[in-house]
């Protein structure tokens, strides 16, 4: 139990002096996890509200795979995505092996299905109330899609921190196409991974004690700008 | 690093540029609160950028036991400042290590298993293979030590009484240089302890190997270094050292340019040579834990 409360007085510790390793570490877990929740939300909201609003063959089936990727285990994706960015793989010549360019790759790709399928789940029950209505307006698909998703904003800042929440705590897809390579590759929870390892518990603790602070202070965020929308 | 610091620049561009805009923005405290989130995530987004092309850098892969006992924190900012060239390891297992050096995605490595060395060279991945430094190997346990091994000198025989006893012993089991010498030792007296209940395989680095072997009051098998540098070590203590056959001396080679020519051969070269004269010896042999020396120069006598 003792461990807990040093862990803390670390944690104290750390943010105050403004470590400078540290804030590195933070800036990187907070840019890469940011930049694959905004990009698989760019690409993954439109797609969920399309296979909301529209009916065609195999549909069905892929609702099915979006929800059934939930499942997707990180490091098998992180294995794969190593194996096409490795020199010897089809992406080789991309360089982007241990950047952090491949570690947001490897989050987009685990990210997509979360935002696929809760965007689709409440453009649905959006299409369901306001279908109608547009359908009469002549409204086109991408016109739909893009009023579906104005509409129900506040859902897409759930999807949002629900990407953002899955991508700042995952570890094992960035570990092994990142290289948790000290000033460079390292996030929190790579450097929370390797202080374990390391046998220092209460400092590892501790990071983990500001990576939960980050993540709340991330949700108030959006949360106050959800109350702003709400005006 | 480098990457926030110009970042920064750019960030103080934005916000000056929105603090001039203010009075034709309305004065509702919300709108200046999504200007500020906005300028905060391009901030962070730019960060996410592959950064500073200019910046000389190679990906050397080592092994976990160099990463945790700290020696690379203490060799690598000398290095450095000698050369103006970063090295970015990526700490795995050595195995992995040298499966990274064959695909081309490392530019050098340096890993402590002379039989897989000499593979990977003799397969044409790597050129030049030259010996750097060594460390011994140690048997930890419990303090209580069931199976009667404290002050011996011969691993064979601890091993030897650890398996008759049947007390719980924690291998690596991930293909590492430490798990690869543990196995040569048993293998060494005909024994095969694997799928025995006291004998628990478990696939990880060495310093989640000695929690795990904490907990269980189990006997190790753990490089010095690291177990120096350990800080969890609960009622672990050395039972086993001084046996030639523990000596743990670690190899660096260079990626073969020849089958991988997008690899960094100069700058590798000029690691590869620092590290094997004078400055690199220098370095390593003054990288010191709570005053013990933990990497010696040489190749170990055993080789």
């Amino acid at each position: 139990m003792n461990e807990i409360g040093r862990a803390f007085t670390i944690a104290v510790e750390l943010v105050v002096r403004g470590d400078a390793e540290l804030v590195g570490i933070v800036a990187l877990s907070l840019s890469v996890s940011l930049a694959a929740a905004v990009t698989a939300l760019c690409f993954g909201a439109p797609v969920g509200a399309a296979l909301a609003i529209s009916r065609f063959r195999g549909r069905g089936a892929l609702i099915l795979v979006a929800n059934a990727l939930l499942g997707l285990p990180p490091v098998v994706v992180g294995l794969a995505v190593y194996l096409l960015l490795s020199r010897s793989g089809p992406l080789g010549a991309l360089g982007l092996l241990f950047t952090p360019g491949a570690m947001v790759m490897a989050q987009i790709l685990l990210l997509t299905p979360i935002v696929v399928a809760l965007s689709h789940r409440f453009a649905d029950a959006l299409w369901a109330q306001y279908g109608g209505a547009l359908m009469v307006d002549g409204a086109s698909a991408p016109r739909s899609i893009a009023i579906i998703l104005a509409i129900g904003r506040a859902w897409l800042i759930t999807t949002f921190l629900s990407a953002f929440g899955r991508a700042i705590s995952e570890v094992g897809a960035i570990i092994v196409v990142g290289g948790n390579i000290r000033f460079y590759t390292r996030t929190m929870t790579t450097a929370i991974a390797l202080e374990t390892s390391k046998g220092d518990l209460s400092l590892a603790l501790g990071l983990g004690m500001v990576l939960i602070a980050l993540s709340l202070a991330v949700n108030a965020v959006a949360f106050l700008l959800e109350r702003s929308w709400r005006r | 690093m480098l990457a926030i610091q110009g970042d920064l620049d750019w960030s103080c561009a934005i916000l000056v540029a929105l603090a001039a805009a203010r009075p034709t923005i309305q004065d509702r405290p919300m709108s200046r609160l999504r200007i500020f989130v906005f300028a905060c995530l391009c901030v962070l987004l730019a960060s996410a950028l592959p950064a500073g092309a200019e910046e000389r850098f190679i990906t050397l892969a080592s092994t976990t036991s160099t990463e945790e006992s700290g020696l690379f924190g203490h060799i690598l900012p000398i290095f450095r400042a000698q050369t103006g060239i970063e090295v970015r390891v990526v700490a795995v297992g050595t195995g992995q290590a040298l499966v990274i050096g064959a695909r081309g995605d490392a530019d050098a490595l340096l890993v402590h298993d002379r039989a897989g060395e000499d593979k990977f060279v003799a397969d044409g991945n790597g050129i030049d293979r030259r010996g750097v430094m060594y460390n011994d190997f140690v048997i930890v346990g419990p303090s209580a030590d069931p199976a009667g091994i404290k002050g011996l000198k011969d691993a064979k025989q601890a091993f030897r009484k650890i398996a008759a006893a049947a007390s719980p012993f924690c291998s690596r089991g991930d293909d590492s240089g430490t798990n690869r010498m543990e196995l040569r030792l048993w293998k060494a007296q005909d024994l095969s302890p694997r799928g025995a209940p006291w004998y628990r395989e478990l696939g990880t680095g060495m310093g989640a190997t000695l929690n795990t072997a904490v907990e269980m009051q189990a006997y190790v098998l753990t490089d010095r270094a690291t177990f120096a540098h350990f800080r969890n070590r609960g009622d672990l203590v050395i039972l086993v050292e001084g046996d030639k056959l523990l000596l743990n001396p670690y190899g660096s080679i260079l990626v073969n340019p020849a089958k991988w020519p997008k690899v960094k051969a100069a700058d590798a070269r000029i690691w590869h040579e620092w590290l094997t004269s004078a400055p690199g010896r220098a370095a390593i042999s003054s990288y010191r834990v709570n005053g013990e020396q933990l990497f010696f120069i040489g190749d170990g006598s055993s080789e």
